[in-house]
């Protein structure tokens, strides 16, 4: 209330709580997680070229224009400068094979942004993750584009437009391991953002340093993958592979720091989130090793996400002094 | 009644086509809209049967109203729409075989599609024979104008084609989710939200409760 503060400062102000004021709000914890994603978008583009640039400003572009034509048709304020939809256009594209065309990059994009957030009224709002998705969609309406990898450029053959498989294609119709560095680094095939550990790494750090992000979710998933894995591994080690080529290939590393700590789509309460990320983690090695995909970051964060609610409702904390009543 | 019959009986019609679409209002029969409609042709094909079968249980029904007692009136209903859900059937797979696969069980469930015993239950047992013919007609064309739409938006997208021709050039790829089950869900619901977006009208006034 200004103008009461204007009129004398010994007044005696009133007010409701909230008391204390954070500078922190959507738009700056937004930029922030750009900002955080800058490392897999650099390596990204750094081992694909120029395609995966093109794919990332394609998708963002479509997310930004499909939010605005929404919001402009259902007379909404328009929230374009948020950042939210170029996080989710970002993080679409960071999906996606590196060889994907651009206009089913910007399909995806549309669908992200309708089907995925304003169907069900804006940020905040929607049940599923929207990158998530819109990947979900193209990988339905497009299995072959979507399961065409590159190799990456720096590799043997410094060729444009080879095509191979992702490390865990190699793992599990052919039996064939990929050296951990390489998952580190980066430097094999695999979606654009996912190949390379560090880089999502560093985001993340950077993250959980501004506070973003709690360590309770990519912990209790990656920790799920790593325990259920190493039990299949312990089983049988010829058969299965070892937990850490587990939680370092393909999406996990990603979908851990960037969509299980997704604020819309994930529990609240400290309980749901290790359920959530537990049992995600858990569906990602069920997937993997018995399901007929090679992988499974996407359908498991996509299948917790729709039991978000229910998780949200029944491990609410307990009000100080309440009494169950019957 | 007398004086206006004919305004009521062009609205009886006029009420299925779009106020009262039991697709796209009533969201009635979904299981057949959702399943059989990943081309325009089967969309045609299941919007013809169940007209046909609207039309004829509905006539008997309202022929028979007087006679039936209430305690077995669903019953009695029921056979009528089975009988002539039969007709259909045996009809399809004499005449049509390859319609008649490829519209698989979804040719007998005609008898529990919801739409025929609601019109039955609804008007057919209320109103005198031509009242109820012409409402069952207007229920069947409503419900297959909405298939045959429904059909024609999945075959274009998902094989590039609309009754078989093909529409797109080589340049399009077929997204392979609008033939699946996703596809009609999706499809449906962008339907009855763009419709109800831009009718502004969100509560409906059927006349099945």
């Amino acid at each position: 209330m200004p103008e009461i503060k204007e009129k004398k400062d010994d007044l005696l102000i009133v007010s409701s709580s909230p008391h204390i004021h954070t500078v922190e709000n959507i738009p700056r914890i937004m930029h922030n997680v750009i900002l955080s994603l800058f490392p897999p978008m650099g390596v990204s583009v750094y081992f694909f070229g120029m395609n995966a640039l093109l794919l990332m400003l394609t998708s963002t572009v479509a997310c930004i224009l499909t939010e605005y034509v929404f919001q402009k048709g259902r007379k909404k304020e328009i929230t374009i400068g948020d950042g939210s939809a170029i996080i989710t256009g970002l993080l679409l594209a960071l999906t996606l094979p590196p060889a994907f065309p651009l206009w089913a990059a910007a399909l995806g994009g549309i669908v992200a942004m309708s089907l995925g957030k304003h169907i069900f009224g804006g940020l905040g709002y929607n049940i599923f993750n929207p990158a998530l998705l819109g990947r979900a969609f193209l990988q339905a309406a497009f299995p072959v584009m979507i399961t065409t990898w590159s190799a990456p450029l720096t590799g043997s053959i410094p060729v444009d437009g080879v095509t191979t498989a992702t490390p865990l294609s190699l793992m599990k119709f052919e039996g064939q391991m990929t050296p951990y560095l390489n998952l580190l680094f980066g430097n094999v095939s695999g979606s654009l953002g996912e190949t390379s550990a560090i880089a999502i790494l560093i985001g993340a750090i950077y993250l959980l340093y501004k506070g973003y992000i709690n360590l309770r979710q990519p912990f209790s998933y990656i920790g799920a993958i790593f325990v259920s894995g190493g039990i299949f591994w312990l089983i049988s080690p010829d058969k299965y592979p070892d937990p850490i080529f587990h939680i370092l290939s393909g999406g996990v590393m990603l979908g851990a720091f960037f969509m299980v700590t997704d604020y819309v789509t994930t529990p609240t309460t400290p309980l749901g989130q290790w359920i959530f990320g537990i049992a995600a983690g858990f569906l990602v090695v069920i997937i993997r090793l018995f399901g007929g995909l090679p992988e499974g970051v996407m359908y498991s964060i996509l299948l917790m996400n729709a039991i978000t609610p229910l998780l949200n409702r029944y491990t609410r904390p307990k009000i100080f002094g309440e009494v169950k009543v019957g | 009644m007398a004086p206006d019959g004919e305004v009521t009986l062009s609205k009886d019609f006029i009420k299925g086509l779009w106020k009262e679409n039991p697709v796209i209002r009533q969201i009635l029969g979904m299981c057949p809209t959702l399943a059989v409609t990943n081309s325009a042709t089967n969309g045609l094909a299941m919007g013809l049967a169940t007209t046909f079968v609207v039309i004829s249980a509905s006539t008997i029904v309202s022929i028979i109203k007087s006679l039936v007692p209430r305690q077995v009136r669903i019953a009695t209903y029921v056979i009528i729409i089975a009988s002539f859900v039969t007709i259909a059937d045996l009809f399809l797979a004499a005449k049509f075989p390859s319609i008649s696969k490829a519209l698989g069980p979804y040719v007998p469930l005609i008898v529990v599609n919801c739409i025929i015993l609601g019109r039955a239950e609804a008007f057919a047992s209320k109103h005198p024979v031509h009242r109820a013919f012409i409402d069952a007609l207007g229920m069947g064309v409503g419900f297959s104008w909405a298939l045959i739409l429904l059909g024609s938006i999945r075959e274009l997208l998902g094989f590039g084609s609309i009754f078989g021709f093909k529409i797109m050039g080589a340049w399009f790829t077929p997204w392979i989710i609008m033939i699946l089950p996703g596809g009609a869900f999706i499809t449906l619901g962008i339907i009855i939200g763009l419709i109800n977006q831009f009718t502004g009208s969100r509560t409906v006034d059927t006349s099945c409760h």
